[in-house]
């Protein structure tokens, strides 16, 4: 029987990547670890990178390297119009105007930019828009139970500068969040929520869009860890309504050392700077400076030009498989993954959820401490991350103080998830459990 | 015996089901006693030791903690070495600098099984750099807790 040709063929939007031909672009997937075939599944701790990054570099270093927005010959100007096309493809990667992106080094920084401007703005620096962000003592600032500490640590300080108080949002057994204690917790003395969009450790991906809703509710600011869903989802971040959101280079198959802030204009506009210098100024005198607008404001000393421009081609490598396909890779991946694991003897996954998740699971291996279990997987050729992943208080929460996390990415393959199953199935017999 | 076996070693693995000297008698420590907690920020493995020193012998170990195999058996090699050796504390400093010289040696030394006893099966963790402060927080913690006591 014959079937027309417009029925066999899939929408573009669900015609399934090739893992396996785009591994091809990432030449690290070729070696060899401990006399096997690399499995690399921690991309949630750095992604290898394809070499259309690699040869962006090296291009720009080769060819255009010169500093940016200074100097008056032939390499500086070029330099400069890559190192802004580069923020236009990043900022467009993730909806935004380029004015909207501030080069970062990387989410970390970031998020402390974010919280030390808030800081300066609380002491009176700023332009008059400032005060609206200013915390005062009794202020809230309201995060996650679940949050990596690069998303929580900086507003502990930032509370015990301003006299603000620190609220979280607790996880359910399943991971989830709590949305009933969050709208509890969230109200008139909330000046700003911060949460992650996917976590790190659970891969769970969060319903940021009722955190956001519920902090416009009370005029709180909205600060967003985007790090774990920038390489695996769709990302429009103004269609989101998030006002502040961050992400990290290394970790979406560009360069270490760069990271994306996205602001809100408005909010870009009220932020006081947090790192001072050159090229962020208009005026300076021996006693006073005036600053530039977003997002040079943010940018204070040499910038990682050559990793922007690296990550530019990053996300246009991403655009160009499309995040929706490579979304509906990684679930079909998550999907195996959890049904292998679940049969595995001794093997408790953190925050088991059946909700929309990113190919990233954590564990507890019965008996067998994490380290032990990597240690093992690494053996034979597979990479995992094992510890509390910059999360403890999430692991405290599940009563580990270590679990095992398997990460993926649009270069991970069924065959990557089989072998591990069939590795994580030897760990408890080999330490004897 | 491959690499993972050399550093799972059988006694390893006993070591670090069966503890020795595991547990800390409730209420003050004795006199002469030292403690450390030691704690491995990477992991959350964690440790604390006390050692009593009888005039300049270092007389006894005890200890809790949770970590690794290698740690736990790390921890419970010492303490019995310690309370079967009955060494100074200078020999015990120089037992503490010869363990971890050999663990940053890279595979480069072995340590002797004469002098350290079990805790000599210890030396397969020398190639693995990455395993190298699990092995050594318990005798990180002896080090410190014997310049308290």
């Amino acid at each position: 029987m014959s079937i027309p040709a417009a029925q066999t063929t899939a929408p573009a939007t669900t015609d399934p990547l090739d893992a396996a031909a785009l591994r091809e672009d990432f030449p690290i997937l070729g070696e060899q670890v401990n006399g096997h075939r690399l499995v690399y599944l921690d991309s949630g701790a750095t992604s290898q990178r394809p070499l259309a990054v690699l040869d962006a570099e090296r291009d720009f270093l080769t060819h255009t390297n010169a500093a940016v927005h200074r100097g008056a010959h032939t390499l500086a100007a070029e330099a400069t119009d890559l190192f802004e096309d580069a923020r236009a493809t990043v900022a467009g990667f993730v909806g935004a105007e380029p004015e909207q992106l501030v080069w970062t080094s990387g989410a970390t920084m970031g998020l402390n930019l974010v919280a030390y401007s808030i800081g300066n703005a609380s002491v009176g620096r700023g332009a008059p828009a400032s005060t609206a962000l200013a915390l005062r003592p009794g202020d809230e600032i309201v995060v996650t139970a679940i949050e990596h500490h690069a998303n929580l640590i900086p507003w502990q300080e930032l509370a015990a500068r301003t006299g603000a108080v620190l609220r979280h949002i607790p996880a359910l057994d399943d991971g989830t969040l709590d949305l009933d204690a969050a709208a509890e917790l969230i109200g008139e003395r909330t000046r700003i929520v911060a949460f992650t969009h996917v976590s790190n450790v659970l891969g769970i991906v969060n319903p940021v869009e009722k955190l956001i809703a519920l902090a416009q509710a009370v005029g709180a600011l909205t600060v967003m860890d985007a790090c774990q869903s920038a390489p695996h989802l769709p990302l429009d971040l103004p269609a989101l309504g998030v006002d502040l959101a961050v992400f990290s280079g290394h970790k979406m198959f560009g360069p270490y050392g760069v990271g994306g802030l996205y602001g809100r204009a408005e909010v870009l506009e009220a932020l006081p700077p947090f790192l001072t210098g050159g090229s962020m100024i208009t005026t300076v005198t021996l006693d006073h400076a005036e600053y530039l607008p977003p997002p040079q404001r943010f940018e204070a000393g040499t910038q990682p030009i050559g990793p922007a421009i690296g990550l530019a081609a990053a996300v246009r490598y991403l655009d160009g498989i499309g995040l929706g396909r490579i979304h509906a890779h990684e679930s079909l991946l998550a999907e195996r993954m959890r049904a292998g694991l679940v049969e595995i003897p001794g093997i408790r996954l953190l925050g088991d959820a059946p909700t929309a998740r990113v190919g990233l699971w954590s564990f507890d291996v019965e008996g067998v401490h994490a380290h032990d279990a990597g240690q093992f997987l690494d053996a034979r050729g597979i990479a995992v991350r094992v510890g509390h992943h910059c999360a403890a208080p999430l692991h405290s929460r599940f009563g580990v103080t270590a679990s095992v996390r398997a990460s993926t990415a649009l270069y991970n393959t069924p065959d990557d998830v089989d072998v591990f199953l069939d590795a994580v199935s030897g760990i408890r017999p080999y330490f004897g459990v | 015996m491959n690499e993972l076996d050399a550093l799972y070693r059988e006694l390893i693995l006993d070591h670090s089901k069966h503890p020795q000297h595991f547990g800390l008698p409730a209420g003050d420590a004795p006199a002469h006693t030292g403690e450390s907690y030691q704690k491995n920020p990477v992991c959350g493995d964690e440790i604390t030791l006390r050692a009593r020193v009888d005039g300049e012998t270092v007389a006894d170990v005890v200890w809790e903690g949770r970590g690794c195999s290698i740690s736990q058996a790390s921890a419970s090699m010492l303490a019995d070495l310690v309370a079967e050796e009955g060494l100074s504390r200078t020999e015990t400093v120089a037992l503490i600098e010869g363990f971890r010289e050999a663990l940053r040696s890279r595979g480069q030394l072995e340590l002797d099984e004469d002098v350290y006893g079990d805790a000599a099966a210890l030396s397969g963790v020398s190639k693995f750099s990455a395993r190298v402060k699990c092995a050594m927080l318990a005798w990180v913690a002896l080090e410190d807790a014997i310049a308290k006591a």
